[in-house]
């Protein structure tokens, strides 16, 4: 704690050290809450099957979530990051089954992140060269992406995978059965999440660059007129979260022993939402990525476990909604009273 | 020629040019009275919805939430088609559920606008957030499969036409007529583009910002309830994700009809024009067997093209 962001600590001036109305708070407290009705309404929920079946549904999500949180601290939105990881690993399954098909996983990864890199810098382009709206960008590249990548490469899924793939996808970090005789396992990619995690925090809260990102969202011109380039770091966070969606698609498609070039699309409303819910604003300098994290935890229980507390599973998109509007009414009613008392 | 330097001038352009381009490329089928009536039947439903995109965004907000209002409306309004058993072509109760419809769609909207303008959430989350919660109240609803066997009459407005006009057409003409009036001709209007231009300089001019809002967004509503009506009644059944790729292509046509995303300039005359082309280039595309990816792509392209365009064109001119 403690290491606020500079556009963070002039709208926290009153707060006190520890604040209750956090979003991390609530979404925790909610976290809390939706575990102990469900452990309450089945007491095997609490569980280690459950625990890994989190970790292993977080990992896409969460990757993709880091990425969009760093563009929202940023001022900006991407919706287009689904499209991109389709095209990485549809594309890069592809290359690999036609040219390489002995190549081991690593190869693969590069290509994939390469890619993402990539369609990220052509976000990049018409964002911080041209300084066009992000939201408009990437609602189109969202479509460019997906139809070049649908009219070009290819349609049909791919259940047979390169080797390298393969080899991944059985590449287990633990596995075992608890006291009950229910089996578990968790993969390493887990801790590839992990690692997206630590590299992001150490660009955003350990060097200039960081600083940079967080000061262009708080405000744009403060921040040129300290000498930062803005155009320079937007390139950065569009080409780094093209690289991460890049990383999430690959191993969506070899999670999931099948690259379908129709998958992930879709997702990436449900992605910016969790990372709403964890307190990133849309208005630029705020967000944490313990935050981002609790965000896609609680959206990954209500996608799988809703109905262990009870709640049927058509009314997974309500709660979700409903949870949106309630991590991002809170703090935008507090800072409008603030405003008006300020007024 | 000063009108071409305009974004509506340079649209006027585009459409008239892949009108020609498409009928030059196919001319037997492009302008044949087929195509032209099925175009013509094909486009008012996400054109309206566009409709409602824009005029969220001349407030500097935006509305996420068309087509989960659009098919919440049409559930409410099918369902309770669905379960009238007296005989006949079923008038009365069409007129009526139609009506339940428009209502489902105001008070959504009016949601949309208390959150907004009340409680100070960024349109884009709130609608976002609104846009799960009718599209998922739908699905409560139907409990996922669509809900058919309306009455006879419930047909009429999506599949009929008036003195050969399309029924659709004639409504899409009516309401971007009404529109437009109400944004460029009255008090109102003139509000929500101050409004969008400059959200604190327009509270210093005294303006009511929260009522403004609210009634922006119940008509915003409203028009998705017409526009899920006309769904409902081209497909005769009504379900919670019909129309789900219409979203993006609602804003595309919104921001490609020359609205300023950001608020304050945009005309409806544009918006229309947006259509049109988009329509001459989906349409003459489908003719010449290009597959909907291929659409989707040149769709993407398209948007990215004419906002730089725009962007540039308006640099200039600083």
């Amino acid at each position: 704690m403690g290491f606020y962001p500079i556009a963070h600590g002039c709208k926290a001036r009153a707060m006190k050290s520890f604040d209750w109305t956090r979003n991390e708070v609530l979404v925790f407290g909610v976290i809390l809450a939706f575990c102990a009705l469900a452990a309450a309404s089945d007491p095997n929920f609490l569980s280690i099957p459950t625990l890994t079946d989190l970790m292993r549904n977080s990992i896409v999500l969460g990757i993709f979530a880091v990425g969009a949180m760093v563009v929202l601290v940023s001022g900006g939105i991407d919706v287009s990051f689904t499209a991109v990881a389709a095209f990485a690993m549809y594309a890069t399954t592809v290359l690999l089954r036609d040219v390489a098909p002995e190549m081991g996983w690593p190869v693969a990864f590069l290509v994939a992140i390469a890619i993402g890199a990539a369609l990220g810098a052509f976000n990049g382009v018409f964002i911080a060269l041209f300084g066009l709206p992000t939201l408009i960008v990437t609602l189109g590249t969202l479509s460019l992406f997906r139809g070049a990548l649908l009219t070009f490469i290819g349609t049909a899924q791919i259940s047979n995978l390169p080797s390298g793939m393969r080899d991944f996808s059985r590449w287990m970090m633990l596995r075992g059965t608890d006291a009950d005789g229910n089996f578990y396992s968790l993969h390493w990619a887990f801790v590839f999440l992990v690692v997206v995690v630590i590299f992001t925090w150490f660009i955003l809260n350990r060097t200039m660059l960081g600083r940079a990102i967080y000061a262009i969202g708080g405000a744009p011109e403060s921040a040129r007129r300290i000498g930062i380039d803005v155009k320079k770091t937007q390139m950065f966070i569009y080409v780094y979260v093209g690289a991460l969606a890049g990383l999430a698609g690959i191993m969506h498609g070899s999670l999931a022993r099948i690259s379908n070039p129709q998958d992930l699309v879709g997702l990436e409303l449900s992605v910016i939402a969790a990372v709403v819910l964890g307190g990133a604003r849309l208005t630029g300098g705020i967000g944490t990525l313990t935050g981002t994290l609790l965000g896609v935890a609680l959206i990954v229980l209500v996608r799988n476990s809703l109905i262990v507390i009870g709640v049927p599973s058509v009314w997974q998109s309500v709660v979700i909604g409903a949870l949106i509007l309630l991590g991002t009414g809170l703090p935008a009613y507090q800072s409008l009273r603030a405003q008006r008392r300020a007024a | 020629m000063t009108w071409l330097r305009t974004p509506e001038g340079r649209l006027a352009v585009i459409a008239v040019a892949v009108f020609i381009l498409m009928a030059m490329v196919n001319p037997e089928r492009f302008l044949s009275v087929q195509n032209l009536t099925s175009m013509a039947f094909q486009f008012p439903e996400f054109a309206i919805l566009a409709l409602a995109v824009a005029v969220a965004m001349l407030t500097g907000g935006i509305d996420l939430s068309v087509v989960g209002t659009a098919n919440l409306s049409a559930v409410i309004a099918a369902t309770v088609m669905a379960n009238y058993t007296g005989g006949g072509d079923g008038v009365g109760i069409v007129i009526a559920a139609s009506g339940l419809a428009l209502v489902v769609g105001l008070v959504a909207g009016l949601f949309n606008g208390v959150l907004v303008a009340t409680f100070g959430l960024p349109p884009i989350l709130a609608t976002l957030g609104t846009g799960l919660i009718y599209t998922g109240l739908a699905l409560v609803i139907t409990g996922g499969p669509a809900v058919l066997g309306l009455p006879p009459a419930a047909a009429w407005i999506g599949n009929s036409t008036v003195l050969g006009v399309p029924a659709p057409l004639i409504v899409f003409g009516l309401l971007a007529a009404g529109i437009g009036w109400l944004m460029m001709r009255t008090s109102f209007g003139l509000k929500t583009r101050m409004f969008g231009a400059n959200p604190l300089a327009a509270r210093y001019a005294a303006m009511d910002t929260g009522k403004v809002l609210l009634k922006l967004y119940a008509l915003c509503g409203t028009l998705s309830a017409v526009a899920g009506l006309i769904i409902m009644s081209r497909a005769n059944s009504a379900k919670a994700d019909y129309g789900s790729s219409y979203l993006l292509l609602a804003v595309l046509i919104a921001v490609l009809g020359g609205v300023n995303p950001y608020g304050g300039y945009g005309r409806i005359i544009g918006v229309v024009l947006a259509v049109l082309s988009m329509q001459f280039l989906s349409s003459g595309l489908n003719l010449m067997g290009v597959t909907n990816f291929a659409r989707e792509m040149i769709w993407g392209a398209l948007l990215i093209t004419v906002m730089l365009i725009n962007t540039l064109a308006s640099r200039r001119t600083l």
